[in-house]
């Protein structure tokens, strides 16, 4: 048999082109990006715990950026990060014990991670306004 | 490593379209990859049109129409046609199957057959991948009964509980749909073994009669070669066969834990 050509000249196939986005492999990639999204996240809160303990002119400067709209969308943002990749976690877990891994009940994870991040989200957001209130 | 797009040779340019077939009364559209080693070109996608009257209901059904009716040309593994010799895997309307098994009507969408070679792996030619390092993973597991008891002087034998516990795992084809259907296999297949493998190495793992249970454990406790599996889930919904590679993956993590006490 003739050895085969040499893999440069060989073509690549397409892969995260054209393979389907299915729920279970997206929550696997936003996982990821949220994963590294909280170390930006983290940073906020170490700015906002520095300017607290400098005194109270800088911590009222960084309430100012922090409560202005766009601050907090960021932090709303920050917020579901945060969830959605506890909730990927617990997810995560159960499969490590290694439960959950017919159809239904993996099906059943990735949606209850997905809707659970977005309502939780949202719930402490109310929570935050009427507490703040 | 991620490498999210692809290397300048094999970007897809536009294909060519075949004329519809003269005087069909029904047609289904294929968008079929194509490359040919031999002319020097970047890979395309062609149209082509199968007369649904003049052909079969399956996916392989149409390539086979194509090959014979359309663009002798067109190349693509295919031996069984009934799903069991796994050489017609390919991306079939965004996820790896057997293009024996599925019928061109389960294809999504707007009826459109899009069929591109399993993905992230090196192109012979259309359809037909190199499966040269998926085989040698596979080697690599020893797949195959080691036993340092003097054999039987029959068979050796195994409870029903045991042998049982080989089901799910002993109908793998190989066909390499789960493998390249996983993102981590993507990025780290010369290092990840792949579900695969994994499949198979669990499948001795768990055979009772296998004496080898601790050097095979030994052989995967490595950053790579099992613990590149990060549960994604593709390699279950994948696999043609409905087997779960995942959860055999799981199980082996959790042997490796179980061994420490």
């Amino acid at each position: 048999m003739a050895p085969p050509k040499a893999d440069a000249a060989r073509p690549l196939s397409p892969h995260i082109q054209i393979y389907r986005p299915m729920l279970s492999m997206m929550m696997s990639i936003v996982h990821r990006i949220t994963g590294a999204a909280l170390y930006f996240g983290t940073v906020l809160l170490v700015i906002w715990l520095v300017a607290a303990a400098s005194g109270p002119s800088a911590f009222a400067n960084v309430q100012a950026i922090y409560g202005s709209f766009l601050g907090q969308l960021v932090l709303f943002g920050y917020t579901w990060a945060l969830i959605h990749h506890a909730l990927g976690g617990v997810r995560h877990f159960i499969w490590d014990v290694g439960r959950g891994f017919d159809h239904a009940s993996r099906e059943l994870l990735v949606k209850a991670g997905l809707v659970g991040s977005i309502m939780l989200t949202v719930l402490i957001w109310i929570v935050g306004y009427v507490v703040a209130a | 490593m991620v490498q999210l797009s692809l290397p300048k040779n094999s970007r897809i340019v536009g294909g060519k379209s075949w004329p519809k077939p003269a005087g069909a009364k029904s047609v289904t559209e294929f968008k079929v990859y194509r490359w040919n080693p031999d002319d020097g070109q970047n890979p395309r996608v062609d149209t082509f049109y199968v007369d649904r009257d003049d052909c079969g209901p399956m996916v392989l059904d149409g390539l086979i129409y194509i090959k014979s009716k359309i663009d002798s040309t067109l190349t693509f593994r295919r031996s069984c046609r009934e799903g069991i010799c796994g050489s017609c895997a390919m991306n079939i309307d965004g996820t790896n199957t057997l293009a024996c098994t599925k019928g061109m009507d389960e294809c999504s969408g707007d009826g459109t057959v899009k069929i591109y070679p399993l993905p992230h792996m090196p192109v012979v030619k259309d359809l037909v991948p190199d499966l040269t390092q998926f085989y040698a993973q596979h080697a690599s597991v020893e797949p195959w009964l080691k036993t340092d008891t003097r054999a039987p002087g029959t068979e050796w034998k195994q409870s029903r509980e045991d042998r049982e516990k080989l089901d799910g795992l002993y109908e793998c084809i190989l066909c390499a749909c789960c493998s390249t259907s996983c993102p981590s296999y993507w990025w780290n297949g010369d290092r990840y073994l792949g579900p695969a493998a994994l499949l198979q190495a669990y499948r001795w793992l768990i055979d009772s009669r296998d004496e080898a249970t601790g050097e095979r454990l030994d052989d995967l406790e490595d950053p790579f070669k099992l613990y590149r599996c990060h549960t994604i889930m593709n390699c279950a919904k994948a696999c043609p066969k409905g087997l779960n590679p995942a959860k055999a993956i799981a199980e082996i993590k959790g042997m490796m834990v179980a061994r420490q006490f």
